[in-house]
């Protein structure tokens, strides 16, 4: 299959988003693909507000099923969320799980004014009504595949695929 | 048997009853994963939804308010609803054995149950008799562990020092009695720190005890030498009545921490106490309200390490 | 009643026999061993092959809690249970509820015994009334009534005038006493051994001085007053050493070790294992090896099972409330065998610790195949392995250090005054 490049596809998600930059700007990176994103966007976008970095990790629905994470980092949000608009980044949108532990979470900060998701890659398979509003490419994937985000020493941003480990 | 009683067939944490038998990389976890806790309890809403719906039960067999009120805290914070069980008033005055008890609890759908109690090995033989999925959590047995005080301990020894393989680590007070001391004994040696000292007059020493790989000393200007962190222990006023010391004032002159004999360790220092404190026996008022004590932290990071640990447990 | 047991390896320590013999057993008594006596008729024959048949064991220590404890045990279930071991002869201490202080108690315990046609029961009688420590008892009147001997059990004496004087009593009479050497004050509230495993697992300790001090006194006192001494249970290394010592001094002292003592240490209570929880306690690994050493080299008379029988509730506690104790006699046998497997020592020298050698510390005729003696024998497969589990032991006590492990030893008949009191 052939993969996107992922430098391409962030100047473009960049350029979508640039028309409804401001001053007030804020950009919530969702570990770890969504932080490198978001750190790119930031310089790309020129934005002057710091960054925040969110680990849902407390927050997903599946800790019943599969416990705790490994490497949880802990959340950094260096500005108050009360009546902010900001700017959720995320790699890879899927089934919306993390998106919805991503909003639960920034609303136990504060009352946002309002959250726009940019994603790098929206790969369909949606089960919950979340919608991203700025978007890289749309892919289709098959639902033994899981596509991921990668960095390299020097920075430089990839795709790759691979098989969905089955649980258990 | 040969089989550790925390760990499940997975070698994950099952319970937590002694940091004794534990992998680093498990001690290590605790310690991460509460890293991310402490930004939880600095936010506004202290919350989060992880342990939502399930039980935890306090079985304080022994009466403290202020490790009760932590585990309380933490478990609250995780979103989980806690029953706290005072038993010393009630059941065990009817006659009614440990394990009964603990059976009459689990029917009730506990999760997890936080214990504490006067004898060595109590939650030990509560862990074995628990139904699979209920978790134990040793909050203090006798003179045996106490894994949750080291464990928070060893968080805010990483926080001020970072890096355990290069510190000079010395306990101070009555090792023989102290279940905090074996279980800040057993974390220290398995995360690396070369030297551990323990300073103590020979009546409050156990047997062998430089076999767990410590350093004894009964002279505390030799002991507190160059040392980096300093671990002091809590004084009971039962030691007099059985024969161990004369009595505090004499206690205070030759081990109590003072800012001259402070001044022997290193400059940057850290000094922890598990509280509550003697002052004036065991630790002087001008050290332990001063700028090298970091004794108040300790009670913060308390609450996140037991978050740590429960979260861990139930995702297990 | 006309018995043949055929063919069996016979293993007398006394007679110093060991051999593939027939033994003949004519109303109740070993009439003939290896030759047929003139006319022998047997009413019944029992196939030794591939089994020892060696005398009936004798165990010096043997709780079986009456009167007064029958929620641990009953005599019915303790006695079955001694013979299930092979145990045709047997001590029983002092601590009962009451204590067998009165002569009135001890022939009620011999009789109802006796009537139950199995082991034969020797009661220990109390040192001092209660076990108090305090008034000595009766000894002449509970020695006609049955005791062989006088102790004080667990409950160790405080005052050291007193023991003098009860060891005085005793010697004037010619009666021997049993004590455990435990200093009061020194055990304190202990509940294990003073090394490695009480410091990890934070248990109150018994250090060994408080064996020896006390073991120590006890020879003083035996030198001055001329008493026969057995002491019981000793547990260190030092003590064993001290012993020694006080037998080259010629001086009338035996001694006996339990069974659990020459295989376990403290390393065996693992995590609080309350089944280790004995008294007194299971010692460091060169303690054990000595007492080994001192089993060999004869300073150790004896091995005796200190059968204790506990409910399974004053077992599952935490390890310092839990009641401490160990159900022995069925793993007496399997112990001895299992040291004499280890240490490659001859099977005769082993028999000898559980026959020959504790019958004359009781000074009683038992622990010997000699010609018209009573026919007491155990006759048993020493390559059959076993599992010690809740369900095979007979006793009521299931609560012992072994429960789980399989050991190799198992008895096959047990006699009695040439009655088949056992059959596995």
């Amino acid at each position: 299959m052939h993969l996107p490049d992922a430098e391409q596809l962030l100047a473009d998600l960049a350029e979508k988003i640039r028309p409804d930059v401001t001053k007030n700007t804020v950009l919530v990176g969702i570990y770890t693909g969504g932080v490198w994103l978001a750190e790119r966007l930031h310089q790309i976008l020129e934005l002057t507000l710091p960054l925040g970095a969110l680990d849902v990790s407390f927050y997903r629905d599946d800790f019943g099923q599969i416990g705790l994470h490994p490497q949880v980092k802990p959340s950094n949000i260096p500005f108050e969320v009360e009546g902010r608009h900001i700017i959720l980044i995320d790699d890879v949108l899927y089934t919306g799980r993390t998106i919805r532990a991503a909003t639960n979470e920034l609303f136990d900060y504060g009352r946002p004014a309002s959250i726009r998701l940019a994603a790098l890659v929206d790969r369909g398979g949606r089960e919950l009504p979340i919608a991203a509003n700025y978007v890289g490419a749309t892919i289709v994937l098959l639902e033994d595949k899981m596509l991921a985000l990668e960095q390299s020493n020097n920075g430089k941003l990839s795709l790759s695929l691979y098989d969905k480990i089955p649980p258990g | 048997m040969n089989n550790n009683p925390q760990l499940n067939k997975n070698g994950e944490l099952q319970h937590l009853l002694t940091t004794e038998g534990l992998p680093a990389s498990i001690l290590l976890n605790i310690l991460d994963t509460a890293e991310s806790f402490v930004g939880v309890t600095a936010r506004d809403i202290k919350k989060v939804p992880l342990l939502r719906g399930k039980s935890i039960f306090n079985l304080f067999f022994e009466p403290s308010t202020r490790t009760r009120t932590t585990f309380e805290i933490a478990a609250k914070r995780l979103s989980a609803d806690v029953v706290n069980l005072n038993i010393a008033a009630s059941s065990q005055s009817k006659g009614e054995t440990l394990l009964d008890t603990v059976n009459n609890l689990s029917a009730m759908h506990a999760d997890m149950f936080v214990v504490r109690h006067s004898q060595s090995g109590a939650a030990h033989l509560i862990a074995r008799h628990v139904r699979p999925e209920i978790h134990v959590i040793n909050a203090g047995d006798g003179r045996h562990a106490h894994p949750t005080q080291a464990l928070l301990d060893m968080f805010t020894i990483r926080r001020y020092k970072r890096n355990f393989r290069n510190l000079r680590v010395a306990i101070v007070g009555d090792i023989l009695h102290s279940r905090v001391a074996r279980s800040q004994i057993h974390a220290l040696t398995t995360l690396g720190v070369p030297e551990v000292r323990i300073i103590a007059p020979k009546t409050l020493l156990p047997a062998k005890v430089e076999r767990l790989g410590v350093h004894v000393y009964h002279d505390m200007a030799q002991g507190l030498k160059d040392v980096d962190v300093l671990l002091m222990l809590r004084l009971q006023n039962e030691r007099m009545l059985g024969a161990c010391l004369p009595s505090s004032e004499e206690y205070f002159k030759h081990y109590g921490l003072t800012q001259e004999k402070l001044a022997l360790a290193k400059q940057d220092s850290i000094v922890l106490h598990p509280g509550p404190m003697n002052r004036g026996i065991e630790i002087d008022s001008a050290v332990a309200d001063g700028k090298q004590s970091v004794i108040l932290p300790q009670v913060t990071f308390g609450i996140a390490v037991r978050m740590a640990v429960m979260t861990i447990l139930a995702g297990n | 009643m006309r018995i043949l047991i055929k063919n069996g390896r016979v293993i007398d320590p006394q007679n110093g026999m060991d051999a593939i013999n027939d033994v003949f057993i004519i109303a109740g008594k070993i009439v003939a061993i290896g030759a047929e006596p003139d006319c022998f008729q047997a009413n019944h024959v029992i196939n030794a092959k591939g089994l020892v048949v060696c005398p009936g064991l004798v165990d010096l220590s043997v709780r079986l809690r009456e009167p007064g404890l029958e929620y641990k045990a009953t005599l019915e279930s303790e006695m079955r249970a001694a013979v299930a071991g092979g145990i045709t002869s047997l001590a029983c201490p002092p601590d009962t509820d009451p204590p067998l202080d009165e002569p009135g108690l001890v022939e009620m315990l011999k009789h109802r015994a006796k009537s139950l046609n199995q082991a034969h029961v020797y009661p220990i009688g109390a040192l001092t009334q209660g076990l108090k420590g305090e008034r000595l008892t009766e000894m002449a009147e509970l020695y006609d009534a049955g005791c062989v001997a006088f102790s004080q059990s667990d409950k160790l004496l405080l005052d050291t005038r007193v023991m003098m004087r009860a060891m005085q009593y005793a010697s004037t009479f010619g009666f021997s006493v049993w004590l455990r050497p435990e200093d009061v004050s020194l055990a304190n509230s202990g509940v294990a051994h003073d090394g490695e495993v009480a410091t990890r697992l934070g248990l109150p300790a018994i250090p060994v001085c408080a064996e020896t001090i006390a073991l120590s006194n006890i020879v003083l006192i035996a030198r001055e007053t001329g008493a026969k001494v057995h002491l019981c249970r000793v547990s260190s290394a030092e003590g064993v050493a001290m012993l020694r010592a006080a037998r080259q001094q010629g001086l009338p002292i035996t001694c006996d070790v339990a069974a659990n003592y020459i295989h376990l240490t403290e390393m065996d209570i693992n995590f609080f294992d309350s089944n280790c929880h004995l008294v007194p306690p299971l010692r460091g690994l060169s303690d054990r090896d000595a007492l080994r050493a001192g089993l060999m080299d004869g300073t150790i008379d004896a091995v005796c099972s200190d059968h204790a029988p506990v409910d399974e509730d004053a077992k599952l506690l935490p390890f310092g409330e839990s009641e401490a104790g160990a159900t022995g006699l069925e793993l007496l046998l399997s112990l001895i065998l299992k040291w004499a497997e280890e240490m490659k020592i001859p099977l005769i020298v082993a028999l000898s610790k559980i026959t020959s050698g504790p019958a004359r510390i009781l000074g009683v005729k038992a622990g010997h195949l000699s010609l018209g003696t009573a026919a007491d024998l155990c006759i048993f497969d020493p390559d059959q392995y076993w599992k010690v589990e809740a369900k095979t032991l007979v006793s009521q006590g299931k609560n012992t250090p072994f429960l789980g492990m399989e050991l190799q030893g198992r008895v096959k008949y047990t006699l009695a005054d040439g009655i088949i009191v056992y059959e596995d």
